[in-house]
């Protein structure tokens, strides 16, 4: 347990390379104990749980609520025939894709690109705004965009003067609650490129409007490339968040009309715990778990080539 | 055109620095630049503004409307603040934050301690497994979380909540104290270690003085995370009289036949307050803005 012997460092200089007994060693590591005791319990445990509940036919009431056994890949070969669970990999692909790969991320680096040459009052009003809707809790974002886009909402009230309007949430839901997580998730990726694009020297943004390189040229050949690593950061990160989306669409629309905006973590939540279907509902959280944990990985990836 | 990488770019420009860039054409994109985001802007404060004047509207709909005459004022707040629609799920919510704030901070000072000083063949993988779980979907593992909690009788306790929480917070707030701690120089704590101080001692008296603004931002972020969430305490608490304010937003439903807009909107205000001001506060410390290129690079 004890580090790298350094024969010769002297002592007192460098006091973490010194070789030190095994008791020390333990009585160094004991303030750990908390955060492993709490991570073991409340993180591990579920998820060595789930792993185990994924393969049972666990529930709480109905069939299987009796004895629970072992029913080997049965969860999972229900979850890829089923045409609901079908219907909700669909659908997080489309909200995931809308929302934060093309939502989130173009009109996070499109606003952060912008404020560079807006004037001060108008990126600190703009920021403040895009800010606040990032700030407030989800279900209230949730309810905000109810209201907008429901039937009577302001979004058909200035529909109305061009003859247009219907009922969003129930004619296009995954649009709407796209929509949605685009408005609430924005400012994330806007802070995060913010602070990317002021890393570029500004020589080099000179440099290129010097060379004849403007507008959207200058922004695919120098600025896109300088950021590149930031961009894949921010990418990883933002879906991640977006998988695991569950208050804001429960608030607007409880993954209806029917199942038409039911993502991933909404059938997994129905199936659970309106159905008490447990073992099924945790083969689902197990697919989410495998896809963020993958992601995970990438991330990590990505942070050790810094 | 061949695709440039930038560094081809800089080489093929002169040294010279004039500005001729700046000509009209410039002018023009500036003006386009402002008039763009001033309309992203209004886009992204619209959906916002029905909350505000719908709280101030007794006679409040979906539609977006100033309030006026006799419709103005604060009927929807008075009839929202009454202990069971208000106070309690506040108080709730704020045991709730506090509680798994504090014990989140606590225990991941404690943590980042001995990760940020010493070195063992451990800390490298604990360090990677702490980020790994930094990405990983807390909603996935809500069903066995309630499978746990029905097995170990913590369903509906705060206590149980209030540990899960501060669990959930953990990796993130043990990755960025431990980076904060970094940043304390080592060597007056050395002088400390050559007096007999213990490391208990030296990270009370030397390292966490110098180390309260990070910690302050480390437990505002926690908080103002914790304030929003909504499907932990859903899941995990179930008697109406426990449930902080983010679940108990939905008794606005059903509860009086038809949803009373003005009413919600107000509640909705009040609970985003506290969050709105934390908010301030963090960034004021921060000196205006996150600095999410750091913490993004680790």
């Amino acid at each position: 347990m004890a580090t790298v012997t350094r024969p010769g460092a002297p002592e007192g200089i460098d006091l973490r390379r010194r070789t030190h007994p095994v008791k020390v060693d333990i009585a160094r590591a004991l303030p750990l104990t908390p955060a492993i005791v709490l991570l073991l319990v409340f993180l591990a445990g579920p998820i060595l749980w789930c792993v185990y509940a994924a393969f049972t036919n666990i529930a709480l009431t109905g069939a299987g609520s009796g004895e629970t056994k072992f029913v080997g890949l049965d969860n999972f070969r229900a979850a890829f025939s089923s045409d609901a669970f079908a219907n909700s990999v669909v659908l997080t692909l489309v909200f995931t894709f809308l929302s934060a790969v093309v939502g989130q991320n173009l009109l996070g680096l499109a606003l952060a690109l912008l404020q560079k040459r807006s004037a001060k009052v108008v990126r600190t009003l703009v920021g403040i705004t895009v800010i606040g809707a990032w700030v407030i809790p989800e279900v209230v974002a949730g309810y905000v965009w109810y209201a907008f886009l429901a039937k009577d909402g302001t979004f058909n009230e200035i529909l109305a003067r061009f003859g247009l309007g219907q009922n969003w949430l129930y004619t296009l839901p995954i649009i709407a609650v796209s929509l949605a997580n685009v408005w609430r998730g924005t400012a994330f990726s806007m802070l995060v490129y913010n602070a990317a694009l002021s890393e570029i020297p500004a020589e080099i943004e000179e440099a290129a409007e010097m060379d004849g390189a403007t507008g959207w040229r200058r922004l695919r050949y120098v600025t896109v490339p300088m950021i590149k690593r930031t961009v894949t950061t921010n990418l990883m990160l933002i879906t991640l968040q977006t998988l695991s989306v569950f208050g804001l669409i429960y608030t607007m629309t409880k993954g209806g009309p029917g199942t038409k905006s039911q993502t991933l973590p909404l059938y997994m939540y129905e199936q659970a715990f309106s159905f008490s279907q447990i073992g099924y509902g945790t083969a689902i959280a197990l697919v989410l778990l495998a896809v963020g944990a993958v992601f995970s990985i990438l991330y990590m990836r990505l942070l050790r080539e810094d | 055109m061949t695709t440039q990488t930038p560094a081809a770019v800089v080489a093929t420009v002169p040294t010279a620095t004039s500005h001729h860039g700046r000509g009209p054409r410039s002018w023009v994109a500036t003006v386009l630049a402002n008039v763009v985001t001033s309309v992203i802007g209004l886009m992204f404060l619209v959906p916002l503004l029905w909350v505000v004047f719908a709280a101030f509207n007794s006679q409040a709909g979906l539609k977006l409307e100033l309030p006026s005459g006799s419709s103005f004022g604060l009927d929807n707040f008075r009839a929202v603040m009454t202990p069971e629609t208000t106070y309690r799920p506040m108080w709730n919510g704020l045991v709730l934050c506090v509680g798994s704030a504090a014990i989140a901070i606590v225990v991941a000072t404690l943590a980042a301690y001995p990760l940020s000083r010493f070195e063992t063949r451990y800390k490298r993988p604990f360090l990677l497994t702490i980020l790994f779980s930094t990405g990983l979907p807390i909603t996935a593992i809500m069903v066995p979380v309630y499978g746990l909690f029905v097995q170990l009788n913590l369903i509906d306790t705060l206590g149980g909540t209030i540990a899960f929480m501060a669990t959930t917070a953990l990796p993130f707030s043990i990755f960025l104290t431990k980076n904060f701690m970094d940043g304390v120089p080592i060597t007056l704590e050395e002088a400390a270690w050559t007096d007999g101080a213990n490391s208990m001692q030296t990270l009370r008296h030397i390292v966490l003085p110098l180390m309260w603004p990070g910690l302050s931002v480390v437990l505002i972020f926690t908080f103002i995370g914790m304030w929003g969430n909504f499907f932990v305490p859903f899941v995990l608490l179930l008697s109406p009289d426990r449930l902080p304010a983010s679940v108990s937003i939905f008794t606005f439903f059903g509860q009086y036949g038809s949803v009373q807009w003005g009413q919600l909107a107000a509640y909705s205000v009040l609970y985003t307050l506290p969050v709105v001001v934390l908010y301030v506060v963090l960034s004021r410390r921060l000196g205006g803005a996150f600095n999410f290129g750091g913490a993004l690079k680790g």
